[in-house]
């Protein structure tokens, strides 16, 4: 499980903020500043952190669906990142997304089968009869069942739409699947039913996944490894073994006490932030996080730290550990 | 415990041009005075329709409340008039909603919308209701309360409109809050914040809440009792320590056993199978019957009443009946 299948460096993505009747620029909102990782075969990468962290700009920006301010994004070695649109679309064979709203990331005038089978088309692949084979083996796959084809998407319910999303993505038999909080609309009874068939997909079709969302638990649940982002920067990053044991960055250490535990009996130490995440648009300098961390020091306000391994794979950005 | 709100045998029904639905299909729920209650389910279990039933919030047409009764302390809600509905409205029950970017005004300044709630229920003039609004920012938590008691909706997060709506909600001190999903649209770290906040809240108050959520870690951690909902009735009631250590009812525990901890390793999470059947599909017997690993012949045709485990424990499965003794996976009863 050591081979990189997608390696990214210094990915940027600044978002103009214009004004006036010129619509100038003034200044820039930095979604993403400056990150680095790796994703290895067959592993998920879980990319955790608040609204407006970066996360899904991140997930995006590697698609080049938001196109990238700057960086290197190199997938099985190969630097895509300058690669113009009509190549791209060929790699989207390897590499498909999964969104957050099944309401809104279906076409509702499609039926199901026109749904899956496009991609298919688009790509040139199969027959039309083997496409629809196909369409039917995709949603067996799903857990739903080859009937569901003719009907049109308002007749599925949310778990079901999202498991219809999923078989879009999967219809190419992608290598890397970027999921964008693909349970954070759901019930928690049908949350663990989509959770548990990505796990079995991912050991079933030896998929690789890039999972972003909110919720520590869900991302803790399914991820090997875990970056935790704030303000468009990688704050930490590890397996999820260390980070949740032992998290070594303030934020993290804050983020993680404030998950409530479905134990009433168990009281935690809770470190509660004071204060709101900055506006991206004017991020403070040195670490982005240090007007609400409880261990500021001096440089903190003027340098940025840097994500280092402390031993394992244990990477963190905090100058607390720096000395 | 004295009993501060009575709900018993609640209906509230959706006339629709397909059908009735039964939104909250004979509800009981007790909350009493300075206690937390949590109302737990999935959407569309009739969570919010009964909040909103009992501040007579439910749109007529459709939705009706067409059987039972709300005692709050002596009045019952559902035979007041719209006058007298409108004086308990944010004077003895307030209601928190889940989504602060729609619950403010937003061509208001923050003051005017306090100010409007203190002044329809309290005698102040003007200033003395603005100093009031000021005072509530601040017991919320709001830096610069002078400074933002003039500033529009817009200019604030997510999390300080939602300490506004708070900060509104308890201008009047109300016996009564409640709390729907108050913390779903926010940030788990501002959720830690509010959720501090409304604790405190209580402890200096003695307020009643009512908090409707679907997240079980915010149950376990506010609640003095909760109550499960599943088709727009209640499946169980406990304490809160009951609910999480000896569930009764195969939705409870099915719930539980779904949601992944952050402290356990676990391959797989365990699931309930299916999905929340639509009104229209309602099955007969037990609602949760066709998702329900333990049912049983009876459970198809004929529906549970709520039984009394003890402990102030009760739960609508015939399972508890029948005195059967399960836990976890292993199944001793599935065939009657």
């Amino acid at each position: 499980m050591t081979e990189t299948l997608l390696k990214v460096r210094h990915l940027k993505k600044y978002f103009p903020v214009r004004q006036g009747i010129l619509q100038r620029t003034i200044g820039y909102v930095k979604a993403v500043d400056d990150i680095d990782f790796d994703i290895f075969r067959g592993e998920t990468l879980g990319l955790v952190g608040e609204s407006g962290c970066g996360k899904s700009t991140t997930g995006r920006s590697i698609l080049r669906l938001i196109e990238p301010t700057d960086g290197v994004i190199e997938f099985e070695g190969r630097d895509i990142s300058n690669v113009k649109s009509g190549k791209m679309r060929t790699l989207y064979r390897d590499m498909q997304l999964i969104f957050q709203d099944p309401y809104a990331s279906l076409n509702p005038r499609k039926t199901v089968e026109k749904l899956l089978g496009e991609p298919m088309a688009v790509h040139g692949m199969y027959t039309p009869s083997e496409r629809k084979k196909r369409v039917h083996e995709l949603l067996e796959v799903v857990g739903l069942h080859a009937y569901h084809a003719a009907r049109y998407p308002h007749e599925f319910s949310g778990g079901q739409r999202q498991r219809i999303g999923i078989a879009r993505a999967l219809a190419l038999q992608p290598k890397l699947v970027i999921c964008d909080e693909p349970v954070s609309a759901l019930d928690v009874s049908i949350q663990s039913q989509v959770l548990n068939l990505l796990k079995q997909l991912q050991q079933e079709l030896g998929l690789t996944y890039l999972f972003i969302a909110h919720d520590l638990s869900v991302v803790k649940h399914i991820s090997d490894r875990i970056g935790v982002m704030y303000l468009g920067r990688i704050v930490e990053l590890s397996h999820k073994k260390s980070l949740y044991s032992k998290p070594l960055h303030p934020y993290t250490q804050a983020l993680l006490s404030a998950v409530p535990v479905a134990n009433p009996r168990e009281k935690r130490d809770r470190i509660i932030l004071e204060g709101d995440v900055p506006s991206p648009a004017n991020p403070p300098g040195g670490c982005t996080f240090h007007p609400r961390c409880s261990a500021c020091m001096d440089i903190c306000r003027t340098e940025r730290p840097l994500l280092r391994d402390f031993g394992d794979g244990h990477m963190v950005a905090c100058h607390l550990y720096n000395q | 415990m004295k009993p501060l709100l009575n709900i018993s045998g609640l209906k509230t029904h959706f006339f629709t041009a397909e059908g009735v639905v039964r939104s909250v299909d004979g509800v009981d729920i007790m909350i009493g005075e300075g206690e937390t209650v949590g109302l737990v389910g999935e959407s569309g279990c009739g969570k919010s329709v009964t909040s909103l039933s009992i501040m007579r919030l439910v749109p007529w047409p459709p939705g009706k409340i067409v059987e039972g009764s709300i005692m709050f302390q002596d009045k019952d809600i559902v035979c007041l008039s719209e006058a007298e509905m409108r004086d308990i409205r944010g004077n003895d029950i307030a209601m928190i909603f889940q989504d602060p970017m729609t619950s403010l005004n937003p061509v208001f300044t923050i003051g005017d919308q306090i100010v409007e709630t203190i002044r329809l229920h309290m005698k102040l003039n003007k200033k003395k209701a603005l100093s009031r609004a000021v005072d509530l920012l601040k017991q919320v938590g709001i830096p610069r309360a002078e400074q933002i008691v003039n500033e529009y909706p817009h200019r604030l997060s997510g999390g300080m409109r939602q300490r506004v709506v708070i900060a509104m909600a308890m201008a009047c001190n109300p016996k009564l809050l409640i709390a729907d999903e108050p913390t779903t649209a926010l940030d788990v770290t501002i959720q830690a914040q509010i959720l501090d906040l409304m604790r405190k809240l209580k402890k200096d108050n003695g307020t009643s809440i009512l908090m409707i959520t679907h997240d079980l870690g915010v149950v376990a951690e506010m609640c003095d009792r909760v109550v499960v909902m599943y088709g727009g009735k209640v499946v169980e009631e406990a304490d809160v320590n009951t609910l999480f250590t000896a569930p009764s009812h195969p939705y409870t525990k099915g719930l539980l056993q779904s949601i992944p901890s952050i402290d356990q390793e676990k391959e797989w999470l365990d699931s309930i199978p299916g999905n929340v059947p639509i009104p229209s599909e309602m099955p007969e017997g037990c609602k949760f019957a066709p998702r329900c690993i333990y049912a049983m012949e009876r459970c198809q045709t004929e529906e549970p009443t709520l039984y009394e485990i003890g402990n102030g424990q009760k739960s609508r499965c015939f399972l508890v009946e029948e005195g059967a003794r399960y836990d976890g996976n292993t199944i001793e009863s599935k065939t009657s």
